[in-house]
């Protein structure tokens, strides 16, 4: 185990701390999707996945 | 007859009014995000600058760790604080600048290898592409993307949680999953910050950049790694 793997988790696990709150925030108070809202927002995901997998493709 | 124009005046009045309140927080949001561009654009080449001055000195790959340490400690405890003043200007810039630094050990890394040139370029490429589409996306669309607010912090936590495993399990199938996973819920921040920018629910341009900046960081960080672990390097 070296120090950069040991400051890496330490890292981490404060960011974990740190982001409980927000998650819990966001959680609770996110407004509700309406119809149609989630196929727009993962069509541009998708887009991301295949433009990700040419790129991938491209270096290969 | 009287109290009929009376009331023709005033709700006259309050459609008049409403329409100039509408107008008002228009250009309020239009000044956020020309705002933010122009603060982000700045950050941008900020780093650059750094991460060719930390390349150029060679500076250890610990350099990174450091760095993303002070950009994480200064993005939690001190941009919240002073993001309304003209510190926070000073503060962005600081943790850009760490981060630019802490990336040119990375790149000096991924640069010694075979294929090193091209995979940095791709994922420089490929960020840029990424960022501009879903921005334009998000402000075409006109969309309000509030809604993945609680997806997108849970599922961070997740991939979060299993990086931090990683650490000590060291499985690339793992390492993939994670930087696939970092990728798009990054996505998926550039659709949410960029549509709460423009429906008003982000007026702080400063905390606006931050947001962006690190989606931007993040999905070239991990674009590098994905590029570099699939293109057998």
């Amino acid at each position: 185990m070296d120090w950069m793997k040991i400051g890496q988790a330490a890292l981490l696990i404060m960011f974990i701390v740190v982001l409980i709150p927000a998650v819990r925030w966001w959680s609770k108070n996110s407004p509700k999707a309406e119809k149609g809202d989630w196929t727009a927002a993962l069509l541009p995901l998708v887009g991301v996945i295949l433009f990700v997998a040419l790129l991938i493709y491209m270096v290969r | 007859m009287q109290s009929e124009r009376d009331y023709m005046r005033r709700s006259g009045n309050v459609q008049a009014l409403s329409a100039e309140a509408i107008q008002q927080s228009a250009i309020a949001t239009n000044k956020v995000l020309k705002n933010t561009y122009l603060l982000l654009s700045m950050t941008l080449l900020f780093s650059a600058v750094t991460a060719g001055i930390s390349m150029a000195l060679a500076l250890p790959p610990m350099t990174y760790l450091i760095s993303v340490g002070v950009a994480m400690v200064a993005g939690i405890f001190v941009l919240p604080r002073v993001a309304n003043s003209a510190a926070g200007i000073g503060v962005i810039f600081l943790i850009t600048g760490a981060l630019g630094l802490g990336l040119g050990p990375l790149l000096n890394i991924y640069l010694a290898l075979p294929k090193g040139p091209e995979i940095v370029g791709t994922a420089m490429g490929g960020t840029g592409v990424i960022f501009l589409s879903l921005s334009a996306y998000a402000l075409t669309s006109k969309r309000n993307f509030s809604f993945m607010g609680g997806f997108l912090f849970a599922g961070f936590m997740v991939v979060l949680i299993a990086a931090l495993a990683n650490i000590f399990l060291a499985l690339p199938a793992l390492s993939l999953a994670v930087s696939a996973g970092i990728i798009l819920l990054m996505s998926g921040f550039i659709l949410f910050d960029t549509s709460r920018i423009i429906n008003g629910g982000q007026t702080n341009y400063i905390m606006a950049t931050y947001g962006l900046y690190l989606s931007i960081f993040n999905i070239f960080i991990n674009l590098l790694s994905l590029l570099g672990i699939m293109g057998d390097e």
